[in-house]
């Protein structure tokens, strides 16, 4: 782990204090504007945030000998090789011969405990998402293995066939509408500079520091759902609120937009996990 | 040699500057869709499936041509339902709480949920209100800067109705049209825009 925690509660604290002027009768653009601004700084400062309490607890479940072959996840390979945590994350989802398929980190992590260590994942994917008095393995272990990767730059995997497909689809399916609301990820991020009532929208459409700054900061631990969450939720959460069907746990169209996304973030610096609203 | 490679070359460049990416064939997308939301109940398959419109503005990332922007204006206008009373404003007060009201349609939904418009998402309306989105045009004083006229009136009624039969491949939901909000509903989103007493004309 790259940083100390301290206290949660003097965040909390902070955080009531900054979330007065957000809903404060004012024009949004000038005092409001600022104020946002300065609840964002107050955000991301690392000393406080509660994300690396799920690095340390990813860390001691990667070594924790588990299912059915009492082995631990040291072994799974995460693209670099065996065991092989640093960088992994960056170049992540990549083709993995083993499995001939295009994987994220979720999807590895995965395959690696069933190979591996003969784990029955049922109940890791019914606790894919955290919740009160609900760790998730999958949470922890991706801000874990994540923050093995933090100060070093997206790479995205573009050089395998399968891989190259992936970024097409993905690039396609971000301009897909449907839903009772016709909406695609195109609908709210596509254009500079749009909000939806207050929240700042990024616009994920072109390359560079927007894509970069979006990507390089996920996972993240998600202030106001008390959790870390990872790139799996922040696109469930997009296609709720896209009125789509629910998106099964780590698959095709989830893993293509996030080899995507990461075409268009190629070269930001990844600093996780970080913190947002 | 020399000859043949220049125009080859000049030729995949413009390709490669009018297309990021290749547009990979339907099929291929389709079954990624059906990868991650294959499990959905025949009703959410259903909602997306793209309709003849849906499926052009998908394909051209909302930019259909002028022939298919004018099939689909055609196609689209012939789908709204207009009040067989001919009233179009209802009550401003209820009209508010519609446009206010971001629920409906969501997988995390209690089932009966009431779906609402969500205006203040994408839109200004009362000036007052300071949180609201910026994807959609502002639409303060909108009855106001419109004089009330009743043409205009009608027409806005089609745009909430069907937005795609006013602007092709429109970004606006379609909420008449997709049975997101019904017509009393929609009146009353209209007399939120039109009634001089709404906070919006003031």
């Amino acid at each position: 782990m790259k940083l100390p925690i301290l206290g949660a509660a003097a965040l909390a604290a902070v955080m009531i204090v900054a979330a007065g002027p957000l809903t404060a009768q004012s024009p949004p653009q000038d005092d409001s504007e600022k104020e946002i601004e300065r609840y964002r700084q107050m955000l991301s400062d690392p000393f406080s945030n509660p994300g690396f309490l799920a690095v340390d607890r990813g860390e001691a479940l990667w070594a924790e000998k588990r299912g059915a072959k009492n082995v631990s996840l040291e072994g799974c390979d995460l693209g670099e090789g065996p065991g092989k945590l640093e960088g992994a994350f960056a170049k992540l989802p990549r083709y993995f011969a083993d499995a001939d398929k295009v994987m994220d980190t979720e999807q590895r992590l995965l395959w690696c405990m069933d190979k591996l260590q003969g784990l029955d994942t049922k109940d890791v994917v019914l606790r894919r998402f955290s919740g009160p008095a609900r760790a998730s393995d999958m949470e922890d272990l991706v801000a874990f293995i994540a923050n093995k990767s933090s100060e070093m730059k997206i790479q995205p995997q573009l050089s395998h066939p399968k891989e190259k497909e992936m970024a097409a689809v993905g690039e396609a399916l971000f301009y897909t509408r449907g839903g009772v609301n016709d909406f695609s990820c195109a609908t709210c991020h596509a254009e500079e500079g749009k909000r939806i009532r207050l929240q700042g929208l990024p616009n994920l459409s072109v390359k560079g520091k927007t894509a970069q700054e979006t990507m390089g900061s996920w996972p993240t631990y998600r202030v106001s759902q008390s959790a870390l969450r990872t790139m799996q939720h922040r696109l469930w959460d997009c296609y709720r609120q896209q009125r789509w069907p629910v998106p099964e746990y780590g698959s095709e169209a989830l893993t293509a937009l996030t080899v995507f996304l990461q075409k268009q973030a190629e070269g930001g610096e990844i600093k996780v996990p970080s913190i947002k609203r | 040699m020399i000859r043949t490679f220049i125009p080859l070359a000049a030729l995949l460049l413009a390709a490669g500057t009018a297309t990021a990416q290749e547009r990979p064939a339907q099929a291929v997308i389709d079954a990624y869709i059906k990868s991650t939301f294959g499990k959905a109940s025949a009703e959410w398959q259903a909602r997306i499936k793209p309709d003849d419109s849906l499926a052009v503005c998908n394909t051209t990332r909302n930019n259909p041509s002028s022939a298919e922007s004018d099939a689909m204006l055609k196609r689209e206008s012939a789908r709204v339902v207009y009040p067989a009373d001919g009233k179009f404003l209802g009550d401003w007060k209820k009209g508010y709480q519609v446009a206010n009201n971001g629920r409906g349609g969501q997988f995390s939904d209690p089932p009966g949920t009431v779906a609402g418009g969500n205006c203040f998402a994408c839109h200004q309306l009362d000036p007052k209100e300071v949180s609201y989105g910026t994807l959609g045009p502002s639409l303060a004083a909108y009855g106001k800067d419109r004089k009330y006229d009743p043409e205009t009136i009608k027409d806005t009624y089609t745009k909430i109705y069907n937005s795609m039969a006013v602007v092709p491949c429109s970004n606006m939901p379609r909420f008449g049209v997709n049975k997101v909000l019904d017509e009393q509903q929609i009146k009353d989103v209209m007399a939120y825009l039109f009634d001089p007493e709404s906070p919006v004309n003031k």
